[in-house]
Protein backbone atom coordinates (compact mmCIF):
# COMPACT_ATOMS: atom_id res chain seq x y z
CA UNK A 1 0.00 0.00 0.00
CA UNK A 2 0.77 3.49 -0.71
CA UNK A 3 2.49 5.71 2.02
CA UNK A 4 0.37 8.43 1.16
CA UNK A 5 -2.62 6.01 2.50
CA UNK A 6 -0.48 4.99 5.98
CA UNK A 7 0.03 8.40 6.67
CA UNK A 8 -3.70 9.64 5.88
CA UNK A 9 -4.73 6.26 7.89
CA UNK A 10 -2.39 7.39 10.77
CA UNK A 11 -3.56 11.20 11.01
CA UNK A 12 -6.90 9.91 10.82
CA UNK A 13 -6.25 7.81 13.81
CA UNK A 14 -4.72 10.22 15.51
CA UNK A 15 -7.97 12.63 15.24
CA UNK A 16 -10.09 9.58 16.11
CA UNK A 17 -8.10 8.76 19.35
CA UNK A 18 -7.36 12.36 20.61
CA UNK A 19 -11.21 13.72 19.75
CA UNK A 20 -13.06 12.16 22.57
CA UNK A 21 -10.69 12.14 25.36
CA UNK A 22 -10.41 15.56 24.56
CA UNK A 23 -14.10 16.52 25.04
CA UNK A 24 -13.73 15.08 29.01
CA UNK A 25 -10.80 17.24 29.04
CA UNK A 26 -12.27 20.18 27.74
CA UNK A 27 -15.88 19.57 29.63
CA UNK A 28 -13.75 18.96 33.10
CA UNK A 29 -11.08 22.01 31.76
CA UNK A 30 -8.75 19.69 32.34
CA UNK A 31 -7.69 20.61 28.91
CA UNK A 32 -3.96 22.35 30.43
CA UNK A 33 -3.81 18.53 32.20
CA UNK A 34 -3.58 17.14 28.60
CA UNK A 35 -0.78 19.50 27.79
CA UNK A 36 1.44 19.15 31.11
CA UNK A 37 1.00 15.05 30.12
CA UNK A 38 2.05 15.25 26.97
CA UNK A 39 5.00 17.25 27.88
CA UNK A 40 5.77 15.33 30.87
CA UNK A 41 5.96 11.69 29.07
CA UNK A 42 8.85 12.73 27.58
CA UNK A 43 11.26 11.54 29.92
CA UNK A 44 9.37 8.19 30.66
CA UNK A 45 9.54 7.25 26.50
CA UNK A 46 12.91 8.27 26.77
CA UNK A 47 14.26 5.92 29.40
CA UNK A 48 11.87 3.70 27.95
CA UNK A 49 14.22 3.85 24.47
CA UNK A 50 17.46 3.71 26.89
CA UNK A 51 16.34 0.66 28.79
CA UNK A 52 15.40 -1.90 25.90
CA UNK A 53 17.43 -0.32 23.04
CA UNK A 54 14.55 -0.37 20.48
CA UNK A 55 11.55 1.59 19.98
CA UNK A 56 8.99 -1.16 21.60
CA UNK A 57 5.36 0.79 22.03
CA UNK A 58 4.72 -1.49 25.08
CA UNK A 59 7.70 -0.63 26.71
CA UNK A 60 7.31 3.19 25.99
CA UNK A 61 3.33 2.99 27.03
CA UNK A 62 4.42 1.47 30.42
CA UNK A 63 7.48 4.71 30.56
CA UNK A 64 4.95 7.03 29.36
CA UNK A 65 2.23 5.78 31.91
CA UNK A 66 4.23 5.41 35.02
CA UNK A 67 5.29 9.26 34.36
CA UNK A 68 2.02 10.27 33.63
CA UNK A 69 0.69 9.07 36.73
CA UNK A 70 3.89 10.68 38.79
CA UNK A 71 2.58 14.12 36.68
CA UNK A 72 -0.75 13.71 38.48
CA UNK A 73 1.07 12.82 41.96
CA UNK A 74 3.87 14.94 41.81
CA UNK A 75 1.14 17.59 40.70
CA UNK A 76 -0.78 16.84 43.88
CA UNK A 77 2.21 17.22 46.53
CA UNK A 78 3.07 20.63 45.16
CA UNK A 79 -0.29 21.74 45.19
CA UNK A 80 -1.05 20.25 48.90
CA UNK A 81 2.36 20.17 50.70
CA UNK A 82 3.73 23.84 49.26
CA UNK A 83 0.13 25.50 49.28
CA UNK A 84 0.57 26.24 45.64
CA UNK A 85 -2.02 27.02 43.50
CA UNK A 86 -3.10 23.79 41.25
CA UNK A 87 -2.37 25.86 37.93
CA UNK A 88 1.06 26.77 39.06
CA UNK A 89 2.12 23.46 40.80
CA UNK A 90 1.22 21.40 37.21
CA UNK A 91 3.51 24.42 35.32
CA UNK A 92 6.27 23.04 37.89
CA UNK A 93 6.11 19.75 37.27
CA UNK A 94 5.70 19.38 33.79
CA UNK A 95 7.88 21.90 33.02
CA UNK A 96 10.52 20.47 35.37
CA UNK A 97 9.72 16.60 33.69
CA UNK A 98 9.81 17.77 29.71
CA UNK A 99 13.25 19.56 30.86
CA UNK A 100 14.79 16.24 31.88
CA UNK A 101 13.28 14.33 28.52
CA UNK A 102 14.94 17.17 26.63
CA UNK A 103 18.35 16.78 28.40
CA UNK A 104 18.10 12.88 27.90
CA UNK A 105 17.16 13.01 24.15
CA UNK A 106 20.03 15.69 23.92
CA UNK A 107 22.73 13.71 26.12
CA UNK A 108 21.90 10.51 24.37
CA UNK A 109 21.30 11.26 20.80
CA UNK A 110 24.05 8.81 19.63
CA UNK A 111 21.85 5.91 20.88
CA UNK A 112 18.38 7.09 20.99
CA UNK A 113 16.48 7.44 17.36
CA UNK A 114 14.87 10.40 18.67
CA UNK A 115 15.69 14.15 18.25
CA UNK A 116 14.27 17.15 19.24
CA UNK A 117 12.50 18.04 16.42
CA UNK A 118 10.60 14.64 16.20
CA UNK A 119 9.75 15.26 19.88
CA UNK A 120 8.16 18.81 18.97
CA UNK A 121 6.42 18.49 15.98
CA UNK A 122 6.36 14.53 15.75
CA UNK A 123 7.51 12.22 12.15
CA UNK A 124 4.04 11.87 10.46
CA UNK A 125 5.78 11.66 6.84
CA UNK A 126 8.09 8.82 7.57
CA UNK A 127 5.39 6.55 9.51
CA UNK A 128 5.93 3.79 6.59
CA UNK A 129 9.65 3.62 7.99
CA UNK A 130 8.84 1.78 10.99
CA UNK A 131 7.03 -1.32 10.25
CA UNK A 132 5.84 -4.04 12.39
CA UNK A 133 6.14 -7.33 11.30
CA UNK A 134 4.90 -10.51 12.57
CA UNK A 135 7.38 -13.56 11.15
CA UNK A 136 8.27 -12.17 7.53
CA UNK A 137 4.76 -10.47 7.11
CA UNK A 138 5.17 -6.76 6.71
CA UNK A 139 1.81 -5.69 8.65
CA UNK A 140 2.63 -1.87 8.22
CA UNK A 141 3.13 0.89 10.06
CA UNK A 142 3.58 0.68 13.78
CA UNK A 143 2.27 3.72 14.70
CA UNK A 144 -1.15 2.48 13.17
CA UNK A 145 -1.13 -0.13 14.98
CA UNK A 146 -0.35 1.69 17.94
CA UNK A 147 -3.10 4.24 17.50
CA UNK A 148 -5.52 1.54 16.57
CA UNK A 149 -5.09 -0.04 19.95
CA UNK A 150 -5.76 3.46 21.44
CA UNK A 151 -9.20 3.95 19.80
CA UNK A 152 -10.02 0.68 20.82
CA UNK A 153 -9.18 1.08 23.90
CA UNK A 154 -10.72 4.76 24.36
CA UNK A 155 -13.91 3.56 22.75
CA UNK A 156 -14.17 0.30 24.89
CA UNK A 157 -13.15 2.75 28.00
CA UNK A 158 -15.68 5.39 27.17
CA UNK A 159 -18.89 2.73 26.50
CA UNK A 160 -17.99 0.99 29.37
CA UNK A 161 -17.72 4.07 31.94
CA UNK A 162 -19.71 6.56 30.15
CA UNK A 163 -22.45 7.72 32.55
CA UNK A 164 -19.57 7.14 35.54
CA UNK A 165 -17.50 9.68 33.33
CA UNK A 166 -20.61 12.01 32.47
CA UNK A 167 -21.75 12.35 36.12
CA UNK A 168 -17.81 13.20 37.31
CA UNK A 169 -17.67 15.57 34.76
CA UNK A 170 -21.17 17.36 35.15
CA UNK A 171 -21.48 17.15 38.78
CA UNK A 172 -18.82 15.67 40.88
CA UNK A 173 -20.14 16.36 44.13
CA UNK A 174 -23.38 14.78 43.33
CA UNK A 175 -21.12 11.71 41.91
CA UNK A 176 -19.44 11.28 45.36
CA UNK A 177 -22.89 11.67 47.57
CA UNK A 178 -23.87 8.64 45.34
CA UNK A 179 -20.86 6.91 46.37
CA UNK A 180 -19.08 6.62 42.96
CA UNK A 181 -15.34 6.93 43.64
CA UNK A 182 -14.34 10.38 41.23
CA UNK A 183 -11.01 10.01 42.47
CA UNK A 184 -10.34 6.75 40.32
CA UNK A 185 -12.44 7.76 37.53
CA UNK A 186 -10.24 11.23 37.53
CA UNK A 187 -6.89 9.07 37.26
CA UNK A 188 -8.52 6.47 35.11
CA UNK A 189 -9.07 9.56 32.47
CA UNK A 190 -5.58 10.81 33.06
CA UNK A 191 -3.95 7.37 32.23
CA UNK A 192 -6.23 7.02 29.33
CA UNK A 193 -4.65 10.64 28.41
CA UNK A 194 -1.17 9.22 28.66
CA UNK A 195 -1.65 7.05 27.04
CA UNK A 196 -3.36 8.91 24.08
CA UNK A 197 -0.65 11.69 24.07
CA UNK A 198 1.88 8.61 24.22
CA UNK A 199 0.32 6.74 20.99
CA UNK A 200 -0.16 10.57 19.00
CA UNK A 201 3.35 11.71 20.12
CA UNK A 202 5.34 10.01 17.40
CA UNK A 203 3.19 11.04 14.54
CA UNK A 204 2.03 14.52 15.48
CA UNK A 205 4.40 15.65 18.56
CA UNK A 206 4.24 16.45 21.86
CA UNK A 207 2.80 20.07 21.20
CA UNK A 208 0.73 19.47 18.67
CA UNK A 209 -0.88 16.57 20.41
CA UNK A 210 -2.67 19.25 22.25
CA UNK A 211 -4.27 20.83 19.51
CA UNK A 212 -5.68 17.42 18.52
CA UNK A 213 -6.77 16.64 22.24
CA UNK A 214 -8.16 20.36 22.43
CA UNK A 215 -9.68 21.95 19.33
CA UNK A 216 -11.72 19.11 17.38
CA UNK A 217 -13.55 18.61 21.16
CA UNK A 218 -14.24 22.56 21.36
CA UNK A 219 -15.66 22.76 17.82
CA UNK A 220 -17.77 19.92 18.37
CA UNK A 221 -19.05 21.29 21.76
CA UNK A 222 -19.78 24.33 19.44
CA UNK A 223 -22.01 22.06 17.31
CA UNK A 224 -24.23 20.06 19.50
CA UNK A 225 -25.49 19.63 23.25
CA UNK A 226 -25.35 15.94 23.27
CA UNK A 227 -22.36 14.47 25.17
CA UNK A 228 -23.40 11.45 23.27
CA UNK A 229 -23.14 13.11 19.90
CA UNK A 230 -20.13 15.56 20.81
CA UNK A 231 -18.14 12.65 21.36
CA UNK A 232 -18.47 11.28 17.96
CA UNK A 233 -18.42 14.49 16.34
CA UNK A 234 -14.81 15.08 17.95
CA UNK A 235 -13.35 12.04 15.92
CA UNK A 236 -14.90 12.95 12.85
CA UNK A 237 -13.52 16.71 13.26
CA UNK A 238 -10.34 15.23 14.88
CA UNK A 239 -9.75 12.86 11.59
CA UNK A 240 -10.99 15.50 9.05
CA UNK A 241 -8.39 17.67 10.60
CA UNK A 242 -5.80 14.98 9.79
CA UNK A 243 -7.37 14.54 6.01
CA UNK A 244 -7.68 18.23 5.35
CA UNK A 245 -3.87 18.92 6.87
CA UNK A 246 -2.75 16.18 4.77
CA UNK A 247 -3.87 18.12 1.68
CA UNK A 248 -2.79 21.49 2.91
CA UNK A 249 1.04 20.43 3.59
CA UNK A 250 0.92 18.63 0.21
CA UNK A 251 -0.22 22.29 -1.26
CA UNK A 252 2.29 24.15 0.61
CA UNK A 253 4.91 21.73 0.67
CA UNK A 254 5.30 21.79 4.97
CA UNK A 255 5.13 19.84 7.63
CA UNK A 256 1.93 17.81 8.30
CA UNK A 257 1.50 17.77 11.79
CA UNK A 258 1.44 21.63 11.36
CA UNK A 259 -0.78 21.70 8.89
CA UNK A 260 -3.03 19.40 10.62
CA UNK A 261 -3.29 21.43 14.01
CA UNK A 262 -4.28 24.64 11.58
CA UNK A 263 -6.57 22.82 9.35
CA UNK A 264 -8.25 21.56 13.63
CA UNK A 265 -8.53 25.34 13.55
CA UNK A 266 -9.93 26.75 10.61
CA UNK A 267 -12.69 23.77 11.28
CA UNK A 268 -12.93 25.32 14.50
CA UNK A 269 -13.17 28.96 13.09
CA UNK A 270 -16.11 28.11 10.64
CA UNK A 271 -17.93 26.19 13.76
CA UNK A 272 -17.79 29.91 15.44
CA UNK A 273 -19.08 31.38 12.44
CA UNK A 274 -21.85 28.90 11.92
CA UNK A 275 -22.88 27.16 14.53
CA UNK A 276 -26.58 26.76 14.35
CA UNK A 277 -27.25 28.09 18.22
CA UNK A 278 -24.54 30.60 18.78
CA UNK A 279 -22.79 31.21 15.27
CA UNK A 280 -21.59 34.74 14.84
CA UNK A 281 -22.77 34.64 11.16
CA UNK A 282 -25.72 32.90 11.78
CA UNK A 283 -27.05 35.32 14.39
CA UNK A 284 -25.85 38.16 12.11
CA UNK A 285 -27.75 36.52 9.23
CA UNK A 286 -30.67 36.20 11.16
CA UNK A 287 -30.80 39.90 12.83
CA UNK A 288 -30.72 41.15 9.14
CA UNK A 289 -33.78 38.96 8.31
CA UNK A 290 -35.53 40.13 11.08
CA UNK A 291 -34.69 43.89 10.65
CA UNK A 292 -35.68 43.65 7.14
CA UNK B 1 -38.78 11.64 68.83
CA UNK B 2 -41.44 11.68 65.97
CA UNK B 3 -41.99 8.11 64.90
CA UNK B 4 -45.38 8.71 63.66
CA UNK B 5 -44.64 8.87 60.13
CA UNK B 6 -42.46 5.75 59.99
CA UNK B 7 -42.20 3.92 56.41
CA UNK B 8 -42.09 0.54 56.68
CA UNK B 9 -38.59 0.15 55.07
CA UNK B 10 -37.38 2.20 57.43
CA UNK B 11 -34.34 0.04 58.56
CA UNK B 12 -33.52 0.97 62.45
CA UNK B 13 -36.99 2.77 63.46
CA UNK B 14 -34.83 3.63 66.98
CA UNK B 15 -31.96 5.62 65.19
CA UNK B 16 -31.71 8.91 64.31
CA UNK B 17 -31.74 9.40 60.31
CA UNK B 18 -28.59 11.35 60.22
CA UNK B 19 -26.29 11.26 64.08
CA UNK B 20 -23.08 13.06 63.81
CA UNK B 21 -20.27 12.70 66.46
CA UNK B 22 -17.51 14.76 67.51
CA UNK B 23 -16.98 15.42 64.26
CA UNK B 24 -14.24 17.96 62.71
CA UNK B 25 -13.70 18.77 59.40
CA UNK B 26 -11.00 21.07 57.69
CA UNK B 27 -9.25 22.74 54.84
CA UNK B 28 -5.51 22.76 54.31
CA UNK B 29 -5.35 21.65 58.71
CA UNK B 30 -7.64 24.90 59.22
CA UNK B 31 -10.58 23.81 60.80
CA UNK B 32 -13.67 24.79 59.28
CA UNK B 33 -16.35 22.71 61.90
CA UNK B 34 -15.30 21.71 65.34
CA UNK B 35 -16.28 19.59 67.77
CA UNK B 36 -20.10 18.71 66.52
CA UNK B 37 -22.55 16.88 67.66
CA UNK B 38 -25.78 16.28 66.07
CA UNK B 39 -29.12 14.24 66.28
CA UNK B 40 -31.59 15.21 63.96
CA UNK B 41 -35.16 13.93 64.29
CA UNK B 42 -36.95 12.21 61.82
CA UNK B 43 -39.75 12.85 59.24
CA UNK B 44 -39.48 16.88 59.62
CA UNK B 45 -38.36 19.64 57.70
CA UNK B 46 -34.82 21.16 59.07
CA UNK B 47 -33.03 24.53 58.41
CA UNK B 48 -28.89 24.49 59.07
CA UNK B 49 -28.83 28.15 59.88
CA UNK B 50 -25.56 30.54 60.65
CA UNK B 51 -23.54 32.92 58.96
CA UNK B 52 -21.33 32.92 55.97
CA UNK B 53 -18.54 30.91 56.44
CA UNK B 54 -19.79 29.19 59.09
CA UNK B 55 -19.75 26.01 57.82
CA UNK B 56 -23.32 25.21 57.16
CA UNK B 57 -22.35 23.75 53.25
CA UNK B 58 -19.28 21.95 54.60
CA UNK B 59 -21.53 20.10 57.12
CA UNK B 60 -24.18 18.15 54.35
CA UNK B 61 -21.30 17.93 52.60
CA UNK B 62 -19.04 15.78 55.32
CA UNK B 63 -22.87 14.09 56.36
CA UNK B 64 -22.73 12.84 52.50
CA UNK B 65 -19.36 11.84 52.61
CA UNK B 66 -18.12 14.02 50.32
CA UNK B 67 -15.46 16.09 52.30
CA UNK B 68 -13.17 13.39 54.17
CA UNK B 69 -13.55 14.05 58.08
CA UNK B 70 -10.52 14.84 59.90
CA UNK B 71 -12.48 13.48 63.52
CA UNK B 72 -15.54 11.97 63.93
CA UNK B 73 -18.37 9.79 62.36
CA UNK B 74 -21.22 10.32 60.89
CA UNK B 75 -24.16 7.83 61.25
CA UNK B 76 -27.76 7.26 59.10
CA UNK B 77 -30.59 5.39 60.61
CA UNK B 78 -27.55 3.79 62.86
CA UNK B 79 -24.87 2.32 60.89
CA UNK B 80 -22.26 4.02 58.88
CA UNK B 81 -23.37 5.95 55.39
CA UNK B 82 -21.23 3.40 52.82
CA UNK B 83 -24.17 0.42 53.92
CA UNK B 84 -26.96 3.32 53.75
CA UNK B 85 -25.90 5.48 50.77
CA UNK B 86 -29.43 4.60 49.23
CA UNK B 87 -31.22 6.17 52.20
CA UNK B 88 -30.03 9.80 51.56
CA UNK B 89 -30.21 12.16 48.73
CA UNK B 90 -28.32 15.31 48.33
CA UNK B 91 -28.94 18.24 46.05
CA UNK B 92 -26.04 20.28 45.51
CA UNK B 93 -25.90 24.71 45.38
CA UNK B 94 -27.25 25.02 41.72
CA UNK B 95 -24.46 27.49 41.00
CA UNK B 96 -22.25 24.20 41.98
CA UNK B 97 -21.94 22.78 38.32
CA UNK B 98 -21.52 23.91 34.50
CA UNK B 99 -25.03 24.81 33.14
CA UNK B 100 -23.43 24.73 29.58
CA UNK B 101 -23.05 21.47 29.93
CA UNK B 102 -24.13 19.30 26.87
CA UNK B 103 -27.25 17.74 28.11
CA UNK B 104 -30.89 17.63 28.94
CA UNK B 105 -33.34 17.94 31.72
CA UNK B 106 -34.28 14.56 31.72
CA UNK B 107 -30.85 12.96 30.97
CA UNK B 108 -29.88 15.44 34.62
CA UNK B 109 -32.62 13.71 36.13
CA UNK B 110 -31.82 10.21 35.51
CA UNK B 111 -28.31 11.24 36.39
CA UNK B 112 -30.28 10.57 40.35
CA UNK B 113 -30.99 6.62 39.11
CA UNK B 114 -27.44 6.19 38.83
CA UNK B 115 -26.71 4.69 42.49
CA UNK B 116 -28.84 2.04 42.18
CA UNK B 117 -27.38 1.13 38.53
CA UNK B 118 -24.77 -1.49 38.43
CA UNK B 119 -21.18 -0.62 37.47
CA UNK B 120 -21.74 -0.84 33.50
CA UNK B 121 -25.69 -0.46 33.68
CA UNK B 122 -27.57 1.59 31.81
CA UNK B 123 -30.30 3.56 33.18
CA UNK B 124 -33.40 1.26 31.62
CA UNK B 125 -37.04 1.79 31.24
CA UNK B 126 -38.26 2.05 35.18
CA UNK B 127 -35.40 4.25 35.59
CA UNK B 128 -36.76 6.19 32.81
CA UNK B 129 -40.45 6.72 34.02
CA UNK B 130 -39.29 7.09 37.71
CA UNK B 131 -37.19 10.53 36.12
CA UNK B 132 -40.70 11.31 33.97
CA UNK B 133 -42.80 11.39 37.06
CA UNK B 134 -40.17 12.96 39.44
CA UNK B 135 -40.21 15.44 36.53
CA UNK B 136 -43.76 16.03 36.54
CA UNK B 137 -44.20 16.33 40.55
CA UNK B 138 -42.01 19.54 40.27
CA UNK B 139 -43.81 20.83 37.08
CA UNK B 140 -41.25 20.37 34.26
CA UNK B 141 -42.28 17.52 32.33
CA UNK B 142 -42.85 20.09 29.39
CA UNK B 143 -39.21 20.83 29.60
CA UNK B 144 -37.91 17.31 29.43
CA UNK B 145 -35.99 16.97 26.21
CA UNK B 146 -35.15 21.12 26.67
CA UNK B 147 -31.81 21.63 26.96
CA UNK B 148 -29.98 22.70 30.68
CA UNK B 149 -28.29 26.02 29.28
CA UNK B 150 -32.30 27.17 28.36
CA UNK B 151 -33.65 27.08 31.51
CA UNK B 152 -33.84 29.89 33.96
CA UNK B 153 -32.91 29.76 37.71
CA UNK B 154 -36.11 28.59 39.44
CA UNK B 155 -36.02 25.20 36.41
CA UNK B 156 -32.46 24.79 36.79
CA UNK B 157 -33.30 24.44 41.42
CA UNK B 158 -36.60 22.28 39.87
CA UNK B 159 -34.72 19.90 37.66
CA UNK B 160 -32.51 19.61 40.74
CA UNK B 161 -35.45 18.50 43.18
CA UNK B 162 -36.66 16.00 40.74
CA UNK B 163 -33.63 14.39 40.31
CA UNK B 164 -33.16 14.41 44.11
CA UNK B 165 -36.93 12.67 44.34
CA UNK B 166 -35.38 10.12 41.73
CA UNK B 167 -33.01 8.83 43.94
CA UNK B 168 -36.33 7.69 46.45
CA UNK B 169 -34.40 8.31 49.62
CA UNK B 170 -35.71 8.86 53.04
CA UNK B 171 -33.36 12.21 53.83
CA UNK B 172 -32.85 14.62 51.61
CA UNK B 173 -30.00 16.99 52.40
CA UNK B 174 -30.21 19.99 50.34
CA UNK B 175 -27.63 23.24 50.10
CA UNK B 176 -29.76 26.40 49.54
CA UNK B 177 -32.30 25.03 47.50
CA UNK B 178 -34.14 28.03 48.26
CA UNK B 179 -31.11 30.31 46.78
CA UNK B 180 -31.92 32.82 44.03
CA UNK B 181 -35.16 31.42 43.01
CA UNK B 182 -38.44 33.14 42.22
CA UNK B 183 -41.68 33.51 44.31
CA UNK B 184 -43.53 30.50 41.94
CA UNK B 185 -40.30 27.85 42.26
CA UNK B 186 -40.28 28.99 46.17
CA UNK B 187 -43.67 27.80 46.33
CA UNK B 188 -43.23 24.75 44.11
CA UNK B 189 -40.23 23.48 46.48
CA UNK B 190 -42.05 24.43 49.75
CA UNK B 191 -45.09 22.60 48.63
CA UNK B 192 -42.62 19.45 47.88
CA UNK B 193 -40.82 19.42 51.02
CA UNK B 194 -44.58 19.32 53.02
CA UNK B 195 -45.14 17.05 50.98
CA UNK B 196 -41.59 14.75 51.72
CA UNK B 197 -42.45 15.10 54.85
CA UNK B 198 -46.02 13.87 54.74
CA UNK B 199 -44.22 11.04 53.51
CA UNK B 200 -42.26 10.24 56.64
CA UNK B 201 -39.61 11.59 55.24
CA UNK B 202 -36.16 13.93 56.64
CA UNK B 203 -35.21 17.16 54.27
CA UNK B 204 -32.15 19.39 55.88
CA UNK B 205 -31.88 22.46 53.80
CA UNK B 206 -29.30 24.75 54.39
CA UNK B 207 -31.31 28.02 54.38
CA UNK B 208 -30.55 31.64 54.19
CA UNK B 209 -34.16 33.56 54.67
CA UNK B 210 -34.15 34.13 58.20
CA UNK B 211 -38.07 35.25 58.23
CA UNK B 212 -39.27 32.69 56.33
CA UNK B 213 -37.74 29.90 59.04
CA UNK B 214 -40.85 29.71 61.38
CA UNK B 215 -43.13 29.39 58.59
CA UNK B 216 -40.72 26.94 56.91
CA UNK B 217 -39.16 24.54 59.10
CA UNK B 218 -39.95 22.23 62.31
CA UNK B 219 -36.88 22.26 63.66
CA UNK B 220 -33.57 24.54 63.54
CA UNK B 221 -29.84 23.97 63.98
CA UNK B 222 -27.44 26.99 64.54
CA UNK B 223 -24.02 26.65 63.70
CA UNK B 224 -20.56 28.69 63.58
CA UNK B 225 -18.11 26.55 63.17
CA UNK B 226 -19.61 24.88 66.25
CA UNK B 227 -22.70 23.73 66.89
CA UNK B 228 -24.76 26.90 68.98
CA UNK B 229 -28.28 25.01 69.00
CA UNK B 230 -30.31 22.32 67.97
CA UNK B 231 -33.92 22.25 68.76
CA UNK B 232 -37.32 22.92 67.63
CA UNK B 233 -37.70 25.78 65.85
CA UNK B 234 -40.33 27.36 68.48
CA UNK B 235 -37.81 27.03 71.40
CA UNK B 236 -35.10 27.33 69.24
CA UNK B 237 -35.33 29.39 67.12
CA UNK B 238 -34.85 32.80 69.45
CA UNK B 239 -33.66 36.03 69.22
CA UNK B 240 -31.01 35.04 72.20
CA UNK B 241 -29.99 31.96 70.37
CA UNK B 242 -29.62 34.43 66.93
CA UNK B 243 -27.43 36.51 68.69
CA UNK B 244 -24.88 33.87 69.99
CA UNK B 245 -23.63 32.98 66.55
CA UNK B 246 -22.77 35.97 65.67
CA UNK B 247 -21.25 37.01 68.66
CA UNK B 248 -18.88 33.71 69.17
CA UNK B 249 -17.06 32.58 66.62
Amino acid sequence: MSTTFWILLTACLTGIACGPIGCFLVLRRLVMMGDAISHAVLPGIVVGYLLTGVRDPFIMLAGALGVGIITAWLTGIVHHVGQVDEGASMGVVFTLLFAIGVILVSAYTGQVDLDADCVLYGEIAYVTWDTFQIGSTDMGPRAVWMLGGIVAMNVIFIVMFYKQLKICAFDPELASSLGIPTGVFHYLLMTMTAMTVVAAFESVGAILVVAMLAVPAATAYLLTRHLWFMLILSAVIGCLSGLLGYGLAALFDSSISGAMAVAAGILFLLAILFSPHHGIAVLWARRLLHNR
Amino acid sequence: MNTAHNEPQTPNLAASPVEVADLTVAYSRRPVLRDINLMLPEGQLIAIIGPNGAGKSTLLKAIMGILPLSTGEVKIFGKPLEEQRGLVAYVPQRGSVDWDFPTHVLDVVLMGRYGTLGLFQRPGKTDREIAWSCLSKVGMEEFARRQINQLSGGQQQRVFLARALAQEAEIYLMDEPFAGVDAATERAVIALLRELKSQGKTVVCVHHDLQTIPTYFDHVVLINMHLIANGPTTTTYTSENLRRPMGEA
